[in-house]
């Protein structure tokens, strides 16, 4: 059963379109990829399933519940995580605390219960901790731990970023383009936690990337924009072989003016 | 009296073991820091666990006198698998986890090994591609599952599986493990050290436990260890430096051996700890020392005003004491403030407070690291021994310490020097042959005597190494020089990551040297100049200036015959995984001559620059070309 649905998303800003009649399905369990030119609607359309905008027309199901109407805070408690494609850290802070803050929609310990030292708040902290610990260990990011985020590398804040995301516990993890800026080996490392998080965690992924080898290696399933139209979906193999995505990509004059595309 | 009669017959690392859970079961074994916390084990736990392990591999297999071999990081599994192999009578195999797929091939093959226990899923994945050159092999054990989920491989199976396995057997034989144990002797061979041999093949150097225990107790008497000490593990525990602190000496002593969470997070992780004891080679040490450099140069003025004017009074106090002149009290009080205003902070920040015996061993180190650890008040020591001696033959003594010499032998080692000028040494610690190399073996120990093939000499007591014997060269006029001297006192300055001197057959000496990148690149900062990248700073004018002095000052200590005429610097560092480095840091000459010959021909071919246009391999195997112009600098003052 799809974990996502989203059926017939149109979403405009006064004129422009930014997506049309856009249907997707995320499968529970896989990764699934966005791909498409620059403006093809590939961030609206994780803005629209997180809950940043609102499409105008169409539906967006969460396990099978319309989720359009609810703000991201409330998605949020039904399980979607996310990160940014210009990282969205507290930069002031420590990696460890960025991470706890993750940990918020987990919190049910009062303010004045949560004021105390001892009793319900403090056993809430140290479970959190432990949590916030082993996604510390998941992706390596041990040595950094007591680090303020604003002194990391680049690619360093990007795994806290997802880390922040992991302390969700997300059942959908939305990921705007992870590897974006990366050398090759921050991209072997992050692919090798996309895929660690997909299957020792079970959590389904929907990701936008742009370095089309990790999507190949990467994804079960690939959705491909353009103009905010979806011009293709299907395996990797499937996708590659699309004349139209083809055309999308490298700008085949041919097709694009007789139109046959599919 | 035989020198493990300390240990009352309790001569092998098992009983040892066995031992110490008897007397202070709840005692801390080992720490590892997991999940962010230092996580004790018990000397109890310990026990528990080996034993556990040790009975489950008895099941896949594990018989008196085979192999076991071991690849991964620093762990608290690493240790259990070796004493879990030697309590059934085998023997465990290090292997360098950094080492290419080739060489861990070879080992894995040559040391017949049936069981390997591997880390991670890096390290299974390694041997599990390989698995057809390695006919042998039959299990696989790995410790961490991380990725591994979705492996279903037969030869596959976890450590903790293992485990459960030996717990099957505990429940209806469980006197089995304690019987096993009680079957090895002193003579029985515990490990296989393969060492990095600078040429050819590495070479299987069988150590029994009476060496290795031999060695770890002479080494007491003049280095001694407590049992509530700490020391932290994190050099490769395939070395035979780590094998003396992490099993000989902490087996024998009962200190805890601590495990960092991550090879990233280790001089954190030091701190946290402050251990009693260290052993590391000089790159750790240097290391240190660079990092104080750098921060120096980035801190506030009054901080850097503090050190400027307090790190002298620690250098007058180290020589003072080096030279054997007495402390006045003026000495003492201005040590004494200095230490409160500065060195104190400065040994609370490297996590050296609480240190009492540091060493370092397996190359020379320079004489000013050893002033600025001298100075800020560590007691640093020089080293010297091979893994065919158990690691040790030579250290210094607290109150006589030389840079130039290596130290004294230990009690129960004898070194002398041959006619040839070869240093040997005799010891109950010397190895019981190379395995399956009965030539090299017969060649290496003659009479009893252990042949290093360093050359040396002994100076009142004190040996002092001058470089291997077979590396000591000849200029075409016949003049002798050591490279290695050279090139070591060339890499004392901070600025000189690596040095290949040549001369061999020549007319005259030139150095190839590699920058060190961190500290060029912050002095570079610091003078404005602009760079990209290593090789673009490595050809600057004002940065082989800079090398240039430095050479001169090291052509001052040298006879006119054998100073350096012309270097130059090279476009990338040195790397073991280009094979020009063996995996314990030391330059295979013939490699590098081999693949900067148009350089070298430049050289000796009077051009003022070298063009270059060489392909580098990154790690990832992916390559990179690199076109550049390499000047070639000759020493404005005439040499030779």
């Amino acid at each position: 059963m799809a974990l996502l649905e989203v059926r017939n998303v149109t979403l405009h800003f006064r004129g422009l379109t930014a997506l049309a009649d856009v249907r997707l399905s995320v499968e529970q369990g896989s990764i699934h990829a966005i791909i498409g030119p620059n403006g093809a609607g590939k961030t609206s359309m994780l803005n629209c399933v997180s809950g940043v905008y609102r499409p105008q027309r169409g539906e967006i199901l969460l396990d099978g519940r319309d989720v359009v109407r609810l703000p991201p805070s409330s998605r949020t408690r039904l399980g979607v995580a996310r990160t940014f494609q210009n990282i969205a850290l507290f930069k002031g802070m420590t990696v460890l605390d960025n991470i706890l803050i993750g940990r918020h929609v987990h919190q049910h310990v009062d303010v004045v219960m949560g004021g105390l030292y001892w009793g319900p708040g403090q056993r809430e902290e140290l479970a959190d901790r432990r949590r916030v610990e082993d996604i510390i260990d998941f992706l390596e990011i041990q040595h950094v731990r007591k680090k303020v985020v604003g002194t990391l590398a680049y690619g360093l804040q990007k795994r806290v970023e997802l880390a922040r995301a992991l302390a969700l516990e997300p059942r959908l993890l939305l990921l705007d383009e992870p590897m974006a800026g990366m050398n090759v080996e921050e991209k072997e490392d992050m692919a090798r936690f996309i895929l660690d998080v997909n299957e020792e965690r079970g959590t389904t992924v929907l990701m936008i990337e742009h370095d089309m080898g990790v999507v190949m290696d990467l994804s079960h399933r690939i959705t491909v924009l353009n103009f905010g139209e979806k011009i293709a979906d299907g395996t990797p193999e499937e996708v590659r072989s699309d004349p139209a995505v083809q055309a999308a990509y490298l700008g085949e004059p041919v097709s694009v003016f007789t139109g046959s595309d599919a | 009296m035989t020198p493990l009669d300390a240990l009352g017959g309790e001569d092998t690392f098992p009983k040892l073991l066995v031992r110490n859970a008897r007397r202070h079961p709840a005692r801390t074994a080992l720490r590892e820091k997991d999940l962010g916390i230092w996580q004790p084990l018990s000397w109890q736990g310990y026990l528990d666990a080996v034993r556990e392990l040790s009975l489950g591999l008895r099941e896949l297999g594990l018989q008196r006198g085979h192999k076991l071999a071991i690849v991964g990081g620093n762990r608290p599994e690493w240790v259990m698998s070796e004493l879990a192999a030697q309590a059934m009578g085998a023997a465990s195999v290090g292997v360098y986890q950094d080492s290419t797929l080739h060489e861990v091939a070879f080992v894995l093959d040559h040391c017949d090994a049936e069981i390997v226990v591997a880390e991670d899923q890096e390290q299974a994945d390694k041997i599990l591609d390989m698995l057809e050159r390695l006919p042998k092999v039959r299990h696989v054990v790995y410790t961490d599952p991380r990725g591994l989920r979705g492996y279903r491989h037969p030869a596959l199976i976890s450590f903790e599986a293992v485990r459960e396995k030996g717990r099957a057997v505990l429940a209806h034989q469980p006197r089995l493990f304690e019987e096993e144990v009680a079957k090895g002797s002193a003579d029985d061979l515990a490990i296989i050290s393969y060492t990095s041999g600078t040429t050819g093949f590495p070479k299987g150097a069988m150590l029994s436990f009476r060496n290795l225990l031999a060695m770890a107790l002479a080494l007491h008497e003049v280095d001694p260890k407590r049992s509530g000490d700490e020391f932290v593990s994190f050099l490769p525990l395939a070395w035979i430096g780590e094998q003396m602190m992490s099993l000989s000496s902490a087996l024998a002593l009962g200190f805890t051996v601590n495990f960092p969470e991550a090879p990233e997070t280790t001089m954190e992780n030091v701190r946290e700890i402050g251990p009693h004891v260290m052993f590391a080679p000089p790159r750790v040490w240097e290391g240190m020392v660079s990092s104080v450099q750098v921060r120096i140069m980035d801190t506030t003025p009054f901080k850097r005003f503090m050190y400027e004017r307090l790190m002298p009074l620690g250098y007058a106090v180290a020589d003072r004491r080096f030279s054997g002149k007495p402390l006045g009290v003026g000495w003492r009080l201005l040590y004494w403030l200095s230490h409160l205003l500065l060195f104190r902070a400065l040994k609370d920040r490297l996590g050296l407070s609480r240190l009492r015996t540091a060493s370092t061993g397996g190359a020379a180190l320079g004489p000013d690291v050893f002033r600025f650890f001298h100075g800020i008040g560590v007691p640093l020591k020089q080293i010297y021994g091979q893994t065919e001696i158990a690691g040790i033959s030579c250290i210094h003594r607290e109150d006589d310490i030389r840079f130039h010499t290596v130290g004294e032998p230990i009690p129960g080692t004898e070194v002398s020097i041959s006619d040839a000028g070869e240093i040997l040494s005799r010891s109950p610690s010397v190895f019981l042959g190379y395995y399956k190399n009965e030539v090299a073996s017969r060649e290496v120990v003659r009479e009893g005597w252990l042949h290093s093939g360093d050359a040396g000499h002994l100076e009142d007591g004190h040996l002092v190494v001058i470089d291997r014997l077979k590396d000591v060269m000849r200029l075409s006029d016949g003049t002798r020089f050591s490279p290695q001297f050279i090139e070591n006192r060339l890499k004392f300055s901070p600025y000189v990551k690596e040095a290949v001197v040549i001369g061999q057959d020549r007319p005259y000496l030139c150095a190839l040297l590699c920058i060190d990148m961190g500290i060029v690149g912050k002095w570079a900062e610091k003078q404005k100049i602009g760079y990209t990248t290593y090789a673009d700073l490595s050809s600057r004018t004002e940065v082989y200036d800079l090398v240039e002095k430095e050479v001169e000052q090291v052509n001052g200590t040298l006879p006119l015959a054998a100073r350096v005429r012309k270097f130059v610097l090279l476009y990338k560092e040195l790397d073991a995984d280009d094979d020009e480095l063996t995996r314990t840091r030391k330059v295979k000459r013939n490699v590098v001559e081999e693949r900067y010959g148009d350089v070298i021909a430049a050289v000796y071919g009077e051009r003022q620059a070298v063009e270059i246009d060489a392909t580098i391999k990154f790690q990832d195997g992916k390559t990179a070309r690199v076109q550049a112009k390499l000047p070639v600098r000759e020493l404005l003052r005439k040499v030779a």
